[in-house]
């Protein structure tokens, strides 16, 4: 039986705001527990909700991110149903009238570019925190302690439509979503502190069935790397039931990243009628063009915009445009780069920022507004590469040391070390003869026809050199010598 | 629409009240007593009116004011208790309640 | 028997005793605080708490030292205890909420607190506000002052009973359905609730969201005036709350500047130009007749004083019944739901697990009316009902809605009718048929699905159930913001008029 998988993902992402959505309570991670909760987050008898701006704000600026349609008026709505960590025991969410409708989010998937459609986004609370440990009753029964500071925090659910069909597609959609979140300030992206948090639906069915089959929905998936273990246990265990006969029940599930596995939630409400209805509390959230415009004019480029203009107007390959734009902080520092450069440099530039930064970035798990090296300072380091003065060999030293201390300055370096390329061609013509004549057996070996004796040679050469000799000046010269 | 006792098991344990069996009855017949009132909403034509939902947008438009982001100062650990003074159970500052297994 | 707040007829009369020295705040109220307990039988005080008032009566005694007081400084009143209070506990009439204390104030005490009234306790309700006599509160019925055997009317009793009585010269109240205009005509004491979203809602334990509006009780419409303003104004903490009535600020000023325009027009009769609607159907069958008769003769002295009377019709009217008990319930259904024994409230002794403890801690916690009017509204609001109750209920409010709107377009100014289609029931006298109650509420739960104003003033008495007199309340509605003009009415109508006057104990 050939298999179908179909994917849909909701995303919570956590609004960065500085206050609650429905309360002035802080929203910074991390405090003691319920000193970040007010009357109104604690659902005191007598407390009412009152929205704050900012959250709408974001949710503006998302909805135009992904050229979706922001509502000019949106309803708030209540989702009723009993739990501890949800102080009024309804949530105030948004359920026929969301704020944002419709979009789209392109993706890379495995190299080749995806679009895919977005159904909706809502505005709605976050509940609070059930902590489990240690806590028990005088007669020993176990308890839960309830924290209510996470309760009231703003959230903008984002809802795909089913298009996914396979956990890698599910995964890199997960990542442009937060990545994109992230791009445009609405979200701090922390997933270890649960401020992106991904359901995901799944289901399969018979490749050519047109129906859906039963989907299940696996809740609060906080890393990339357990989305993917997740989707694919979901797969594996639904295929495996259906094959045995058994019929997939529609509920929710927990991945567990310690057994690397999915299970069914027992706590939920079997139940599910949540009743929903205009919050009689909240009158209609109205935005009208001049707020819409006026976000769109604070909106920064777009994620999407500035990777077309890196291969237009840069001359980039899309890959490497799409990958420097996973994160608008190294977009803006490769830009910088590459605009220190003389023209056409600036897929050196690319190379340099996905390669040797990145790569000393991870090593000291800094971000990119650590990095020791200004933009600028990279640039000269390039163009030292770019007009044949150093190898890019010798450039990976000198970055090293600039690394070190930034306070050095490339051309200083070059100078204190005697970097410089040798490129006088009667210099690397004396070494290159001086390296025929003392390796008479490669010789005779390239002569057979063995390729790998020529870079052999060309590496006797640069070891004469001490390294410093043009390597492309070498390659034409010996092979000038060698075929005569 | 008459209720059923399912219909009253059902609204009970959504609403998480307990209603015993010998309370069945009594209840039933007043619930339904309270539907049949209701009942006199459906044969009105309603054909193009909307449900209005704050009574003031009769007027004009109501429309939701918003509140700038400015937040509160993090409670000290007295103001916390202050708030949850009435509560039944706490430990550590946190809410207790009978674990809930998922 | 003769009540030390007898002797002044209007909160202007202490204002002026106050300001004289001629007796200081501190003495008056432990008077009063003396009176509540040796009244103690009338049940309508839930919280009594002498250092308190006693705190607050200080500090209005400082200002009247100064020569600082405003209108209200040192006026005795209480809070229904449907109002969050710090200091005094608050049970919204409930066993759920038997020990509660708030740690905040609701805006509409914190607006009389700052206006230097003193409060003299928390008055009884009927449980969650869900009632229309007194006898769903956890404390046991209420006891009208006219009679004891009789209820003074609900949910606001004990705040009625409590100025009915001479304990206080105003209270707070809630009207959700008719919940201060009632005990008010019941009580012979005057009542108003505001245009929705007049006063604010925060602090005030909600029961139906869209229908919930505070009010004031009091022995005259200049005092009613007097309180109104004071606890009108726009309120930040609750986005129900308006910002500006027909472009007027909603704030402390409005309403007297209105009310003082009104009765200040320079007219050979104080309501000349006044088109008084009086509706069709609130004469029906359901009326009785000495009421009616009562009602008819105090739109008689309201055509001496200048009034027209126009017939208008409000065919709707019938249908506010079965739409307020979808919609209230359906909100406080869920308006409840946080009642469920994890941060406050009464939690049960012995569960299973954390749902079994919810449900048994709020079956406990929560009255029989409390309990079927949550059960309706979760039913009306489920899968499948929520169009065909909830919404259409809704539908069905906007057509009353237009109802007024048509009569006060061009027909009237403002409408006038009963209260209540009778006068104050006997105590246990309510059948095992909920909704036989609930025909009671026919003339005035549209005013609260509308979300206009209405008062009541007493104006005479009909036969009770031993044939004994008792109050009986005209009812004045007006459109939206219209308070002010309203209270100038009444007040004229209690210029050539003394039912607002008379005392129960006294000869009526």
């Amino acid at each position: 039986m050939n298999w179908e998988v179909v994917i849909g993902l909701e995303a919570h992402v956590q609004l960065a705001t500085q206050s609650k959505i429905f309360s002035s309570s802080s929203t910074q991670y991390g405090a003691t527990p319920n000193t970040q909760a007010n009357e109104v987050d604690m659902a005191l008898p007598g407390s009412l909700p009152v929205l704050n701006r900012q959250a709408v704000e974001h949710a503006i600026r998302f909805g135009l991110a992904i050229g979706a349609t922001v509502s000019p008026r949106s309803i708030f709505a209540r989702k009723n149903y009993f739990y501890p960590d949800l102080p009024k025991n309804y949530q105030i969410s948004q359920y026929e009238i969301p704020v944002v409708l419709g979009g789209t989010l392109p993706c890379f998937v495995d190299g080749k570019a995806l679009t895919f459609n977005l159904t909706r986004a809502h505005l709605e609370e976050d509940a609070g925190k059930s902590i489990h440990e240690n806590f028990a009753t005088p007669d020993g029964r176990p308890c839960s302690g309830i924290d209510l500071n996470r309760s009231g925090t703003p959230l903008l659910e984002i809802v795909s439509e089913p298009e996914m069909r396979s956990a890698a597609q599910a995964v890199a959609y997960a990542r442009a979503l937060h990545a994109l979140v992230v791009w445009l300030g609405i979200c701090d992206g922390n997933m270890q502190e649960g401020s992106f948090r991904i359901d995901a639906n799944v289901s399969v069915r018979p490749k050519g069935q047109a129906a859906f089959g039963t989907r299940t929905e696996t809740k609060n998936v906080n890393s990339f790397r357990f989305l993917e273990r997740a989707i694919s246990y979901e797969i594996r265990r639904q295929i495996e039931l259906i094959e045995d006969g058994g019929k997939v029940v529609q509920e929710t599930r927990l991945y567990d990243a310690d057994r690397d596995e999915t299970r069914s939630m027992r706590s939920k409400e079997d139940a599910h009628d949540y009743r929903y209805f205009p919050d009689p509390d909240l009158p209609p959230l109205i935005i009208t063009p001049a707020w819409i415009a006026q976000v769109k004019d604070s909106m920064p480029e777009l994620p999407k915009e500035r990777r077309h203009r890196f291969v237009e107007d840069l001359g980039l390959s899309s890959e490497d445009a799409a990958q420097l734009c996973q994160d608008r902080q190294i977009a803006q520092y490769f830009e910088a780069v590459a605009n220190a450069l003389p023209n056409g440099q600036a897929k050196l530039a690319a190379n340099w920022v996905m390669g040797e930064v990145a790569a000393a970035l991870n090593r000291e798990e800094k971000d990119i507004d650590a990095c020791p090296l200004s933009a600028g300072a990279l640039a000269k380091l390039l163009a030292r590469i770019s007009d044949g003065t150093i190898s890019n060999k010798i450039a990976r030293e000198i970055f090293t040391d600039m690394w070190a201390n930034s306070t050095l300055d490339a051309d200083a370096i070059i100078e204190a070390k005697g970097l410089k390329q040798i490129s006088d061609s009667s210099a690397i013509g004396a070494m290159v003869d001086e390296v025929i004549a003392s390796q008479p057996a490669i010789v005779q070996e390239y002569r057979a026809g063995k390729q790998k004796a020529f870079n052999s040679l060309v590496g006797q050469v640069m070891k004469l050199a001490k390294g410093k000799a043009n390597p492309a000046q070498v390659n034409d010269l010996l092979k000038q010598r060698l075929d005569g | 629409m008459a209720l059923t006792e399912t219909d009253i098991a059902f609204v009970a344990k959504l609403a998480r009240l307990h209603v015993t069996p010998d309370q069945q009855p009594a209840l039933k017949h007043e619930l339904n007593l309270v539907m049949g009132l209701i009942e006199q909403l459906q044969s009105i034509d309603t054909k193009g009116i909307e449900p209005l939902a704050h009574p003031l947008s009769v007027l004009h438009d109501i429309e939701l004011r918003l509140r700038e982001d400015e937040r509160l100062a993090t409670n000290t650990i007295a103001q916390r208790d202050h708030l949850m003074q009435n509560a039944p159970a706490t430990a550590d500052g946190l809410f207790l309640v009978p674990r809930v297994i998922e | 028997m003769a009540l030390f707040l007898d002797q002044y007829a209007d909160i202007i009369a202490l204002r002026q005793a106050l300001d004289n020295k001629q007796i200081s705040v501190k003495e008056l109220t432990q008077t009063l605080l003396g009176e509540i307990k040796h009244h103690a039988n009338l049940n309508a005080f839930v919280d009594v708490q002498a250092d308190l008032s006693l705190a607050q009566a200080e500090i209005a005694e400082q200002s009247i030292a100064c020569g600082q007081a405003g209108a209200l400084t040192g006026i005795p009143l209480a809070h229904k205890d449907i109002f969050v209070t710090e200091g005094w506990r608050t049970t919204a009439g409930s066993r759920m909420l038997a020990d509660y204390r708030s740690p905040f104030d609701a805006t509409v005490v914190q607006a009389l607190l700052k206006a230097q009234t003193v409060s003299l306790g928390k008055l009884s309700c009927d449980e969650f506000a869900m009632g229309s006599g007194n006898e769903h509160a956890a404390t046991g019925p209420v006891r009208n002052p006219w009679d004891l055997d009789v209820v003074p009317g609900g949910s606001s009793g004990g705040s009625a009973a409590a100025v009915a009585a001479g304990l206080v010269l105003g209270a707070t109240g809630t009207d959700t359905g008719g919940s201060v205009r009632q005990p008010a005509a019941l009580s012979g004491i005057c009542g108003i609730k505001p245009t929705y979203g007049v006063a604010s809602r925060f602090g005030m334990i909600a029961y139906a969201s869209s229908l919930d509006q505070a009010g004031v009780m009091a022995r005259s419409a200049a005092d009613l005036a007097l309180l109104l303003d004071a606890i009108s104004g726009f309120d930040p903490r609750d986005a129900t709350s308006i910002e500006t009535c027909r472009a007027v600020a909603n704030a402390p000023g409005r309403i007297l500047s209105d009310y003082t325009r009104f009765n200040n027009r320079n007219n050979t009769q104080p309501l000349a130009g006044l088109r008084i609607g009086v509706p069709n159907e609130y004469f029906g069958d359901g009326l009785n007749n000495d009421v009616a008769q009562a009602i008819d003769q105090a739109l008689v002295v309201l055509e001496s004083l200048g009034a027209k009377r126009v017939s208008i019709s409000l065919p709707n009217t019938a249908l506010s019944i079965p739409a307020y008990y979808v919609i209230a319930p359906a909100e406080a259904s869920s308006n409840l739901a946080r009642y469920d024994a994890v941060r406050y409230g009464h939690r049960t002794e012995t569960y299973t697990d954390l749902a079994d403890m919810s449900a048994r801690s709020r079956t406990e916690g929560f009255g029989e009316e409390v309990r079927k009017r949550i059960m309706i509204g979760t039913y009306v609001l489920s899968h499948g009902y929520y169009d065909a109750y909830y919404l259409q209920a809704q539908r069905v409010r906007r057509l009353i809605a237009q109802d007024f709107q048509r009569a006060f377009a061009d027909q009237c100014d403002v409408i006038m009718g009963p209260v209540t289609p009778t006068v104050a029931p006997a105590i246990g006298s309510l059948s095992t048929d909920p909704t036989a109650e609930w025909l009671g509420d026919i003339y005035t739960l549209s005013v609260n699905l509308a979300g206009l104003p209405g008062l009541s003033v007493p104006c005479g008495f009909a036969p009770g159930h031993r044939s004994q007199p008792l109050p009986v309340g005209l009812q004045m509605i007006g459109n939206y913001f219209d308070e002010g003009r309203l209270l100038a009415v009444a007040h004229q109508f209690q210029l050539v008029t003394d039912w607002h006057q008379r005392r129960p104990g006294a000869p009526t």
